[in-house]
């Protein structure tokens, strides 16, 4: 849970700028910042008690420790650019602008949810914000980002699209034969790996001989790492990503070298055989991305106590009502078991065979 | 009406739509430059430009999955599997991700696109570049399948599947790219063949004989053999696997009260179990015999010539299969 | 040394007994010549007596069971007696409960029994194939264990039990396609009568086609079949089912002989029908400008209805080993059709008026023309009524619709001279025949039934009564 109290040692004024700006953000950007990856850490935790608690069923991947990639990767796009991720989807869905209401309720499996409660935690989708899925087996969006880039290409617009993934991704054929189509014909898609460090239980250098960084290479595809825990950064490197990608540089690839602090899925354990629960701790405590930037801020004095706890009490109150809108969202009714199978019920034939049409 | 090849017909139905919509597209391996591995796509390159029709990397995978990218923000992608066996390579796009992003998206996001390719047995080809793969496609919810037979249903059932909000796979007969049929000229209007409307290629009164693909033609030879005996085979096509023709299938049977069931695919949960399943279930007081199935052997295939044919459903086979139905010995 | 006692013949025509009643229990002491039992034969009950002397040790007969002349019912030995060469073979090792199991089955038990010094009751077994389908099951069950037992299970033996006079397999189970199961059941076939082609003996299409084809085509009024074929009861307090006693089933056998399968017999009346053309008159007044008009035939239906209510033995079906008698009334009315004839049932006819009746004659009939109408519409009738009176036919006589007892047969209504208290008057007059089926209505039971009727014809308000 991230601290809003205590005052981590100062990290010093290296990046401090001109008055009341940090790194070219102005204070009101940053407490943006701030705002946005309290709001994803509190929507997490609220999960993690209603997971707790039976609200919620099923895998529920978190996303706490890695807030600053989705709102760094997301944030800087327009609403008609797209982004799309893994199972670990709810706070870049949050950050492309899918309601919290939506995403909680979908969690609860509610009518109200994303996709009604059809997809659950894994599955959130925005297509009308340009949030193209949560999708479910490691790798398989990448094809569909390539997809994506090749249509705004096809169309000749301008947006772009950012594939999130995790650094177990890059082991997939899938990832192989997509960043070489979208190399070959130049294709307008950013793929971001979370390189969290762990594919579940395994570090990443027990399965892969170079790091991240390296893994495109082949491919033709530019490489780019960043710090993962560090807003600013992602930020600010998204931003002149998204510049060049709009430009026609093509497609780019980056390393957000990252932490989860939870395990890999709500049915997982934080530490255990695969980290030690020192390792955690000690990352918790000095990279969590919420607590550098606050720190930062406090440093440039950027921001009040009495600031944070504002802004933290406010997205509270968002996360709060978000569950509660939840909570009173109805199941779906038994006819949408159906609706949605085909998107063209044809007017000859039969499409369902369990004799749902007799 | 002119008389074309199968092949002629389905460039046919690639070009008029390609001609009609600007978001066909017609992607795959060796579909461009050398104009199509089985010269479905000759003269496409030319005509639609390198933009629309597209030489892809040997990576199944990524370019069936770039098609459901590329079809999830509305473009309508034809992609060629040089043969459908090569899409097994490609099978968690096309089941994990085509068939279910409708449903997981909650109506969100439609995949209108279509796979297309020839599917089946050529000749002696030998296990892995021989397998009818309707089974692996008709089995997931989200996907429709269809498989003409002959040059008329492969244009228009391929417009019709172009058109569609939904992933349609189209299988090819790889040995039917020279069959020559009649197929109604373009100025005769737009001809499409819905999916779900099977075709009754026969008429008969004794025996049902229901297949799809290639080996509607070993059916129809199957019949014409059984008619100088005197019996009178009544051959359904059904066209389309998915949406599926059961009122089609239900009349024939009703009329025959026999029914064999044809496939050029493997018996277990084939095509042909949900066939006759149906038909247990909702013609069940018709059936004056238990419902026979030919399919190919439950082996893979092989390549020495006499062992491949004894594999594959034949005439002589159909024509035991309807013998035993009618209790002829 | 020990005795067995057999089923004994005890009238000159009798072949099989019924047990009523047992005058000893078994461990009771038994002289010879005393009193044993107490059989209904085909004419009577009579007496059972011992014919030796010791204790009742055995008794292989239930009361209220039947068993052929010659067959072995009880045994008699000395109290401690090894007797087990006198059961039935597999008797010993069988259960109590088995044994009250083959003591209700009765007959169908017999062919067990049989020991190999009993080689005549095999005889009365063939015999007599009125009687229950166990026995037949049993027959045809030996045959097919015997084609599939056979070490040279060969096509021969395969063919055998293709052969067998029916399909049903070891385990009684009438083999047949699902077709070929509706077929015969629209048909009014039996299953089990039909000989099946197919593999295993299967009755497929060809084979009721067949069948039905060889049935008598029953031109005459009702019959789609001549097998009974009891419909099921609405509810147990709606019928009676009257068992059969060893005279009716000697009656029902020898007329079958004699006469056919449904042994017929005709009575004819000649009613005076002036009040009923009166009455008709009056109601048609009464119904002017509903649309409905009431025909000489209803109100020969809703007479017929009401006379059978107060005669239920002719509302009544032959069941084989039964009668079946109605409280409800549901006619059969006979429509000719284009290629043949159907008969619709207006179900509860006892309960309607006659304008009710009426209008569902029409709306039936017309059906019928289109063929149109569901199974549930012509199938269970009580008792039939047809008519020819329009076609100018005076009187005729009508075939029994199976397994129904009874049918009239309607003549024209026509002015006649008739006299009367000695001077000749001219009156409408109706003849109606009954045909009626002998192992149910006997001459005496028919005709009591026809004079209700042609009461109720001759003065309508009898009906009211």
């Amino acid at each position: 849970m991230a601290d809003t109290k205590t005052r981590r040692p100062s990290a010093g004024a290296e990046g401090r700028g001109p008055a009341g700006k940090l790194d070219g953000f102005s204070k009101e950007q940053l407490h943006t910042f701030l705002r946005e990856m309290l709001l994803y850490r509190r929507f997490e935790e609220s999960a993690e008690e209603a997971y707790a608690i039976g609200k919620i069923g099923g895998f529920c991947h978190l996303h706490i420790g890695q807030e600053a990639v989705a709102l760094g990767f997301v944030g800087p796009l327009r609403k008609d650019d797209y982004a799309l991720t893994a199972y670990r989807d709810h706070t870049q869905a949050l950050a492309k602008g899918v309601d919290a209401g939506a995403v909680m309720a979908e969690l609860y499996g509610r009518v109200g949810g994303a996709v009604g409660g059809k997809g659950g935690s894994m599955h959130i989708f925005g297509a009308d914000v340009g949030f193209m899925g949560g999708h479910g087996i490691v790798g398989g969006q990448i094809p569909l980002a390539t997809g994506i880039g090749w249509a705004i290409r096809y169309r000749g617009g301008d947006q772009v699209c950012v594939c999130f993934m995790g650094d177990a991704a890059v082991n997939q054929g899938a990832f192989w034969e997509s960043l070489n189509m979208a190399a070959i014909w130049k294709l307008p898609v950013i793929f971001v790996v979370e390189n969290n460090q762990y594919g579940m239980g395994t570090a990443f250098d027990r399965v892969s001989a170079l790091p991240v960084v390296e893994r495109a290479g082949g491919t033709g595809v530019h490489a780019h790492a960043v710090d993962g825990q560090d807003i600013l950064a992602t930020w600010r490197l998204t931003e002149q990503l998204v510049s060049d990608v709009r430009n026609g540089a093509g497609p780019q690839y980056v390393d957000a070298r990252t932490y989860r602090f939870k395990g890999h899925s709500m049915s997982d354990p934080v530490s255990g055989t695969y980290r030690s629960k020192e390792e955690v701790e000690t990352k918790k405590r000095e990279a969590d991305p919420i607590t550098i930037l606050r720190d930062r801020l406090f440093d440039a004095d950027l921001l009040t106590q009495e600031e944070i706890e504002k802004i933290d009490g406010e997205v509270r109150e968002v996360v709060d009502e978000a569950a509660r809108f939840a909570d009173e969202s109805p199941l779906p009714s038994p006819e949408d078991l159906y609706s949605h199978a085909y998107a063209e019920i044809n007017e000859h034939g039969r499409l369902f065979l369990d004799g749902r049409e007799r | 009406m002119a008389n074309l090849t199968y092949r002629e017909a389905l460039n046919q139905a690639l070009a008029e739509e390609m001609e009609r919509d600007e978001s066909v597209f017609l992607m795959g391996e060796e579909v461009a430059e050398y104009d199509g591995a089985y010269k479905v796509s000759k003269g496409l390159l030319d005509r639609f430009g390198d933009r629309r029709v597209v030489d892809t990397p040997i990576s199944e995978l990524g370019f069936a999955g770039l098609g459901v990218g590329a079809a999830m923000v509305g473009l309508r992608p034809v992609i060629e599997f040089m043969t459908f066996n090569f899409s097994f390579l490609a099978l968690d796009q096309v089941i994990n991700a085509a068939a279910k992003m409708y449903y997981m998206s909650g109506g969100q996001i439609s995949v209108p696109m279509v796979f297309r390719g020839p599917t089946g047995a050529a000749l002696q080809l030998s296990a892995q570049h021989s397998q009818a793969c309707a089974t692996w496609y008709v089995h997931a919810p989200g996907v429709k399948v269809v498989t003409p037979a002959t040059p008329a249903d492969a244009k228009g059932l391929l417009k019709a599947a172009i058109r569609d909000q939904d992933p349609v796979a189209v299988m090819e007969g790889e040995l039917l790219y020279n069959v020559k049929g009649e197929v109604p000229d373009p100025e005769d209007g737009d001809f499409i063949v819905p999916l779900g409307l099977a075709d009754v290629k026969r008429e008969g009164e004794h025996v049902s004989i229901i297949t799809h693909g290639p080996t509607v033609h070993i059916a129809l030879m199957a019949a014409n053999k059984l008619e100088k005996d005197g019996i009178h085979a009544e051959v359904v096509d059904l066209r389309s696997i998915r949406p599926l023709d059961v009122d089609t299938i239900l009349a024939s049977v009703r009329k025959t009260n026999r029914a064999v069931v044809l496939e050029e695919g493997w018996p277990f949960a084939g095509v042909g179990s949900q066939i006759v399943s149906i038909i247990q279930d909702e013609a069940f007081d018709h059936l004056d015999a238990p419902v026979v199935r030919v399919s190919q052997a439950d082996v893979p295939m092989p390549y020495a010539k006499n062992l491949e044919q004894l594999a594959k459903p034949s005439a002589d086979r159909v024509i035991a299969a309807c013998n035993r139905v009618l209790y002829r010995s | 040394m020990a005795t067995k006692v057999h089923m004994e013949a005890l009238s000159p025509t009798m072949e099989e007994g019924q047990l009523v009643k047992w005058l000893k229990s078994e461990g009771d002491t038994v002289e010879n010549g005393e009193l044993l039992a107490e059989i209904e034969t085909d004419k009577a009950t009579m007496e059972l007596v011992a014919r030796g002397a010791g204790v009742l040790r055995k008794i292989l007969l239930g009361e209220g069971s039947t068993a052929a002349v010659g067959e072995v019912i009880a045994v008699i030995g000395e109290e401690d007696e090894d007797i087990s060469a006198l059961l039935p073979a597999t008797s010993g090792k069988k259960s109590e409960a088995a044994d009250k199991a083959d003591a209700a089955e009765g007959s169908g038990s017999k062919k067990e029994d049989d020991s190999d010094e009993e080689p005549d009751s095999e005889e009365a077994a063939d015999s007599d194939e009125d009687d229950a389908s166990p026995k037949k099951d049993a027959a045809a069950k030996k045959t097919a264990e015997k084609a599939e037992g056979g070490s040279e299970s060969s096509d021969a033996s395969a063919d055998d039990a293709r052969s067998a006079s029916s399909a049903a397999s070891p385990d009684g189970r009438v083999k047949a396609s699902p077709l070929a199961r509706r077929l015969a059941a629209d048909e009014g076939l039996e299953l089990a009568s039909i000989q099946g082609s197919g593999p295993g003996g299967r009755i497929v299409k060809r084979d009721v086609e067949k069948a039905a084809q060889e049935a008598p085509a029953a031109a005459a009024p009702g019959a789609p079949s001549l097998a009974p074929r009891l419909s099921v009861p609405d509810s147990a307090d709606d019928v009676r089912d009257v068992p059969l006693t060893q005279m009716r089933k000697t009656i029902a056998k020898r007329l079958v002989e004699s006469i056919g399968p449904v042994p017929h017999f005709f009575l004819t009346i000649d009613v005076d029908m002036s009040r009923a053309v009166a009455a008709r008159g009056r109601v048609n007044a009464l119904l002017e400008g509903t649309g409905v008009k009431v025909s000489y035939n209803d109100i020969v239906l809703k007479s017929t209805a009401a006379a059978l209510r107060r005669h239920p033995e002719c509302n009544a079906h032959w069941g084989g080993d039964h009668i079946r008698q109605f409280n409800r009334v549901h006619l059969g009315v006979a429509v000719a059709i284009e290629d043949g004839l159907i008969t619709p049932i207006i179900r509860d006819a006892h309960l309607k008026g006659l304008a009710e009746i009426a209008t569902e004659v029409r709306e039936l009939a017309g059906r019928a023309r289109e063929k149109k109408l569901k199974p549930e519409e012509y199938t269970g009738a009580t008792f039939s009524v047809s008519n020819l009176g329009m076609f100018g036919i005076e009187e005729f006589t009508a075939v029994i619709n199976p397994p129904e007892a009874g049918i009239l047969a309607v003549g024209a209504l026509e002015e006649r001279a008739v006299v009367v208290k000695g001077e000749v008057q001219v009156q409408p007059r109706m003849k109606i025949t009954m045909s009626c089926d002998h192992r149910v209505i006997d001459g005496a039971l028919g005709a009591g039934f026809l004079r209700t009727l042609k009461a109720i014809l001759e003065e309508p308000l009898t009906a009211l009564v």
